[in-house]
């Protein structure tokens, strides 16, 4: 079974970023988090495994508890 | 709206155990005589264990309540002997159709091949159910029903249990070697025995209806989210017997339940949705529900089976049907038991078993009940996310969730033996058999599962060595006729292959070469002698 990559695999990671910003551009809020709501989905097909995904939700809410220790 | 009406009127009858000087000492007594209960009550007395069956009303009410039974259950209920009466009042469908705002999104076939005698669901008002049970429970000689005999108090012992029992006329106390606690979500019993019933209650509120109509809507499951008649929430709409459609409407978390129910603020919702006014309120009843469970279901004597030990939601059907699965769990077991031809620890392999059973079904009733009323705004949007992609992407459409529909469990059990060799075909090692049509001896139709009844069975494909020896065996080809060759294919049957077939159905053990010692070692196993819960 494999784990989550959390090692670099994008060629361009600028690029694919920058893709992920153009995407939202010009959205409001609401509009924006549908979005996401929607490629959260279509990625998480994509992998394709229940432990991937679960190591992914772990790792997101990881770091947003490290974000919550370093502010002020 | 909610006093309900009185349909079927049984009689309190004074019975001689309350004229006793000291309490009479039965072998099982079960309470609550709703269809878990009933069908414990039958299938013990089929057994030939003499059943008291105590309830605390004397009357079938009105209101459908369950309405959909699955393949399972009518399996279950064909050996009880009231599918027949079942079957030809209820509303036969196997098609459900999901739909968002006018747009049919996906439709399911929940029996798409033939070779089954029992179909994928029927719809029936539960009294209707429940009066087809009293009717074959009056026909057993060792099963005696008292109404109106209400249970205020249970004391435990080592070897059973002794029961108050209060009637219109008086008390009396009852001993019994097992009870059986049927008595529903409300569970007397459980209280008695001061047990937590826990789990997760939702918020959203939802309206049944009971609406009679002569409508042209096929016998359907039809689900909707976001409906052009009820905006932002969810309907479904199943047809019952008697021009009678059950209508489910989501209310949400801040409706009020009495107003809701009040029939001027009902009947214009249900025009709305039905598109004319044409129809008569038979029952109408707001709920909220809860998926919750007891953390044991035998404690010592006293088992509790259905509601009272489980409770879901009622999105996939899996209340009644998995009650009476338990019904059935149970049954056999308690009726070795009581025979001495099984150990007591058997009863243990029904705690692992039905409780495994009831994970399952909470989980997949409380998943369907996140996806139908979502809790939050990002809750929305992700289910609403998933309707939207499910118009584009195969995967987003077996994601939507409108309720799993009740398939029977497959129980992963010391009570199984595992498999040797590789097999293909339906049939699986813990789950209950798939029908196949068959003739008998005589030439004569009979379909496996009427054939197996009941009993343990040893079935049996011949391959020129002697057929094996066992409790009953059928030999293919002889005993059984595989006229379609639909049991070669469901049971990937070649020559020499032998199946273990547990009382309820289930498949115990199968081999391709089987040897007399493992068909005797997996049929002690399956009756809890070896291998069993420690």
């Amino acid at each position: 079974m494999s784990t989550l990559v959390t090692e670099s695999r994008l060629a361009d990671p600028d690029r694919s970023y920058r893709a992920l910003i153009e995407a939202h551009r010009g959205l409001s809020d609401e509009d924006s988090a549908a979005l996401n709501s929607r490629l959260v989905l279509i990625l998480a097909n994509h992998v394709g495994e229940h432990a991937v995904l679960q190591e992914a939700i772990a790792l997101a809410k990881q770091s947003m508890e490290a974000a919550k220790d370093t502010s002020p | 709206m909610n006093t309900r009406k009185v349909l079927y009127q049984f009689g309190y009858r004074r019975c001689a155990d309350q004229d006793r000087p000291s309490p009479a000492r039965h072998p099982v007594v079960v309470v609550g005589a709703g269809p878990v209960g009933l069908c414990t009550a039958i299938d013990l007395a089929q057994r030939g264990v003499p059943v008291v069956l105590l309830d605390d009303a004397d009357r079938i009410g009105e209101g459908s309540r369950g309405i959909c039974y699955a393949k399972r259950t009518l399996e279950i209920l064909d050996r009880l002997g009231v599918a027949e009466p079942c079957l030809e009042k209820g509303i036969t469908w196997k098609i459900g159709k999901v739909f968002q705002n006018n747009d049919l999104l996906y439709a399911f076939d929940l029996l798409p091949e033939d070779g089954h005698k029992m179909p994928a669901f029927i719809n029936l008002q539960q009294y209707y159910l429940e009066h087809a049970l009293v009717e074959r429970a009056a026909t057993l000689p060792n099963l005696e029903i008292r109404w109106r005999n209400k249970v205020i108090d249970m004391q435990r012992s080592n070897d059973g249990a002794t029961l108050t029992v209060e009637t219109p006329e008086d008390c009396y106390n009852l001993d019994s070697d097992w009870v059986v606690a049927a008595d529903g979500a409300r569970s007397a019993l459980r209280g008695m025995l001061g047990l937590a019933f826990q789990g997760e209650a939702f918020e959203d509120r939802f309206l049944i209806a009971d609406v009679k109509m002569k409508g042209d809507f096929p016998p359907e499951r039809w689900f909707w989210f976001d409906p052009p008649f009820h905006e932002g929430r969810s309907a479904l709409l199943h047809k019952q017997p008697d021009d009678v459609w059950r209508i489910d409407l989501q209310l949400g978390s801040d409706a009020d339940a009495k107003a809701e129910q009040a029939p001027e603020r009902v009947i214009p919702r249900l025009r709305q949705m039905l598109g004319h006014d044409d129809f008569s309120l038979e029952w109408v009843s707001v709920y909220t529900f809860q998926c919750r469970r007891l953390e044991r279901f035998v404690h010592g004597r006293v088992v509790f089976a259905g509601d009272a030990a489980h409770q879901v939601s009622p999105f996939g059907a899996r209340g009644a049907n998995s009650g009476i699965q338990d019904a059935e769990n149970l049954s056999w077991k308690l009726a070795l038991v009581l025979k001495g031809e099984a150990p007591e620890s058997l009863i243990e392999s029904y705690e692992l078993e039905r409780s495994a059973a009831a994970d399952e079904n909470i989980g997949h009733s409380t998943r369907s009940t996140d996806f139908i009323a979502p809790r939050s705004a990002q809750e929305l949007r992700f289910r609403d996310a998933t309707l939207s992609l499910a118009r584009h992407a195969p995967f987003a459409k077996r994601m939507v969730n409108s309720g799993r529909l009740s398939m029977p469990s497959i129980y992963e059990t010391p009570l199984s033996t595992p498999n040797l060799d590789h097999w293909s075909g339906s049939a699986r090692v813990g789950a209950p058999l798939p029908d196949a049509p068959m003739r008998d001896r005589n030439g004569k139709s009979i379909w496996l599962l009427e054939a197996l009844g009941g009993e343990e069975t040893i079935l049996h494909v011949p391959n020129g060595a002697p057929p094996p020896n066992g409790h009953r065996v059928f030999v293919l080809g002889g005993d059984l006729i595989d006229e379609r060759g639909l049991f070669a294919q469901r049971f990937d049957a070649s020559p020499g292959s032998t199946y273990l077939v547990r009382p309820d159905q289930h498949l115990a053990a199968r081999w391709r070469h089987a040897t007399p010692s493992m068909i005797e070692s997996a049929s002690r196993r399956m009756r809890g002698f070896e291998g069993g819960p420690a």
